[in-house]
């Protein structure tokens, strides 16, 4: 097989997945590598030296904004958006398993708010609060508005998990004397762990990025995203290629985190089971 | 001659919406008996268990261990333990702890039901294996552990869901003998669901042949064999010819009792037709004769009896039995 010639249509599909990788890539590569413009460089090609200045100026609040007032609180809407994500979507699933009475509609209620455009969601959550007299808060408000985002991703993805699940391992739970609450414990949430691990990645990721739901239901104090895109309209020094890869350097290393700690767990079965 | 029963079911139905899996069954089951409920898939005999287990509501009739009416009592509370067809073993817990599960839902402490889950590894030799995940074990280790798990919360009555359809026949082979001396050697009652019925055969001191929900016989399994009650029986079975009759019945008569004669012998009673297949299976000669009456019967001959006579496809030939040998069964 391996010695049998590649079509046309092989390199054609070769030669899109390339391009597409570049796109994907390209763009963050660009940044990263400007933000290590010397001192002196612009916005663009060609470097002018290479250095840390622009990392440094970063931390310099006065320069760029308040960078890391809005880090800390996306960090915290973040960490919110995901506990709550993973609760609820795991609720919601349990509850899912088996049919009650206005299922069907309450599910469409549910997940109708993903079609919805999004700046639309914001626009009508920011104009609740303001005609209830409530200020917007990153906290209050946005945390919400990014909720009927998550939530309704969590409970797909719950659905998923618990469609593959083996009911039998519940029963052979309840048959050996557990009680509900014990086999929740010790028998589901293990066995699901893995997803709802990706459940609040999912969560956090989609809340830490999220934007035109958060426009216009933040209120005074700017999550990242937002306050990014402040920067994008009077900044004009490489210090916003500094913030864009230490952003992205940080959501890399969530995601290692994470995976790292799949592979432990992983590796502490395996080696409590040797 | 034991009087108590260690499994009673009276009068019992399950119905799921308008269709009936289990139609008012009466069943009793005496104590340290292996018990196989028999029959095609679809004929009840799955949620039969499970209605013992608790693992399935009764929607009709009650369910009594030991003289106990456990018909709402929850799965841990009946004095049964279950073994699922896929074993179910609880894919994070070491072999180890999946057994001492049971006991840790009881609130054993971890030392004394350690110890307890590895005698009981012991029992079904799985001792070697105590460290080790489900996923690392074959079908039939798994199985054993499984065994292992059920048997630590000390039933009365173990309850084995399709237990050897997932094994290979090598190993189907061994694990039928193991089950028959565990239940041997604990005194307790097994029930076993199969649809086979040389599990059946090989395993049952009662053997229950379900289809469509109801019992069609209970008993033990050479009576079964050699007086089924229903054509139903007999053709599930195997090895039995089916002769029609007037009046609703049919009669049965074992394919192993029936001979071949020449076509212008005078036997009685006998059935003529044209031999129309020929397979030799070693022991014996499968002979397949397609009658005058339209019915298609089998003789089966002890291969040195046929090659004395041998007959050829094509052959009109005469099937014979004995009166002694064949039984009226109900048509159905």
């Amino acid at each position: 097989m391996s010695d049998r010639k590649r079509t046309a249509g092989f390199y054609l599909l070769a030669g899109f997945f390339g391009l597409y990788v570049l796109f994907l890539y390209g763009p963050t590569i660009t940044i990263a590598v400007l933000s290590f413009q010397g001192p002196n460089g612009g916005l663009t090609f060609p470097m002018n030296g290479h250095s840390l200045h622009w990392f440094a100026n970063l931390f310099q609040p006065q320069m760029v904004g308040d960078f890391g007032g809005s880090l800390e609180r996306s960090l915290l809407l973040g960490a919110m958006v995901m506990a709550t994500t993973v609760v609820v979507s795991l609720a919601a699933g349990l509850a899912y398993r088996k049919r009650f009475k206005g299922d069907t509609p309450l599910f469409y209620l549910a997940v109708a708010s993903l079609v919805v455009p999004s700046i639309l969601v914001s626009l009508g959550i920011g104009l609740m609060f303001g005609q209830s007299g409530l200020d917007t808060a990153w906290y209050g408000s946005a945390y919400g508005a990014q909720l009927t985002w998550t939530l309704p991703f969590g409970l797909l993805i719950m659905f998923a998990v618990f469609s593959r699940f083996n009911p039998s391992y519940e029963e052979a739970a309840r048959d050996l004397g557990a009680s509900p609450w014990q086999t929740l414990r010790h028998v589901v949430l293990p066995i699901i762990a893995p997803s709802l691990l990706g459940v609040a990645l999912f969560g956090f990721t989609l809340s830490y990025d999220e934007f035109a739901r958060t426009l216009l239901t933040a209120g005074e104090d700017n999550t990242l995203p937002l306050e990014i895109y402040a920067m994008t309209t009077n900044i004009t020094t490489p210090v916003l290629y500094a913030l864009g890869t230490l952003t992205t350097a940080f959501s890399f290393v969530v995601i290692g985190s994470c995976i790292a700690a799949v592979l432990i767990i992983q590796r502490r079965r395996a080696r409590r089971a040797a | 001659m034991s009087t108590r029963f260690d499994v009673e079911l009276i009068a019992v139905t399950k119905r799921y919406g308008p269709t009936v899996a289990v139609d008012n069954i009466d069943l009793r089951i005496p104590e340290q008996s292996y018990c196989c409920l028999l029959g095609p898939s679809g004929c009840g005999k799955t949620t039969t268990l499970r209605m013992i287990a608790g693992h399935e509501s009764v929607s009709d009739g009650d369910v009594l261990i030991t003289d106990q009416n456990v018909t709402n009592l929850p799965p841990a509370k009946r004095g049964t333990a279950m073994m699922f067809q896929n074993y179910a073993l609880f894919p994070h817990l070491n072999c180890v702890d999946n057994v001492a599960f049971g006991l840790k839902m009881r609130g054993v402490g971890k030392a004394p039901r350690q110890a307890q889950a590895h005698e009981f590894l012991g029992l079904t030799q799985m001792t070697a294996f105590a460290d080790r995940l489900p996923s690392q074990l074959s079908g039939g280790q798994q199985q054993r552990v499984a065994l292992a798990r059920a048997l630590i919360t000390k039933p009365k009555v173990l309850l084995l869901d399709e237990p050897l359809s997932a094994l290979d026949p090598f190993l189907r082979g061994r694990m039928r003998e193991e089950l028959k001396r565990l239940q041997s050697e604990l005194g307790i009652t097994f029930i076993h669901v199969t649809h086979s019925q040389e599990e059946a055969m090989a395993l049952a001191d009662l053997v229950v042949v379900m289809e469509g929900g109801r019992i069609q016989q209970a008993d033990d399994p050479r009576h079964v064999f050699d007086r089924p009650k229903t054509a139903f029986v007999a053709r599930f079975l195997g090895g039995h010819n089916l002769v029609p009759r007037d009046g609703g019945t049919e009669l049965a008569v074992r394919t192993d009792r029936c001979r071949l004669f020449a076509i212008d012998e005078t036997v009685e009673p006998s059935l003529s037709g044209a031999v129309s297949a020929i397979e030799y299976q070693g022991t014996r000669v499968q002979v397949t004769l397609d009658t005058d009456l339209g019915v298609r019967v089998v003789s089966h001959l002890p291969d040195e009896e046929f090659y004395v006579h041998p007959f050829h496809i094509g052959d009109r030939a005469r099937l014979g039995w004995s009166h002694a040998d064949a039984h009226p069964v109900i048509a159905n």
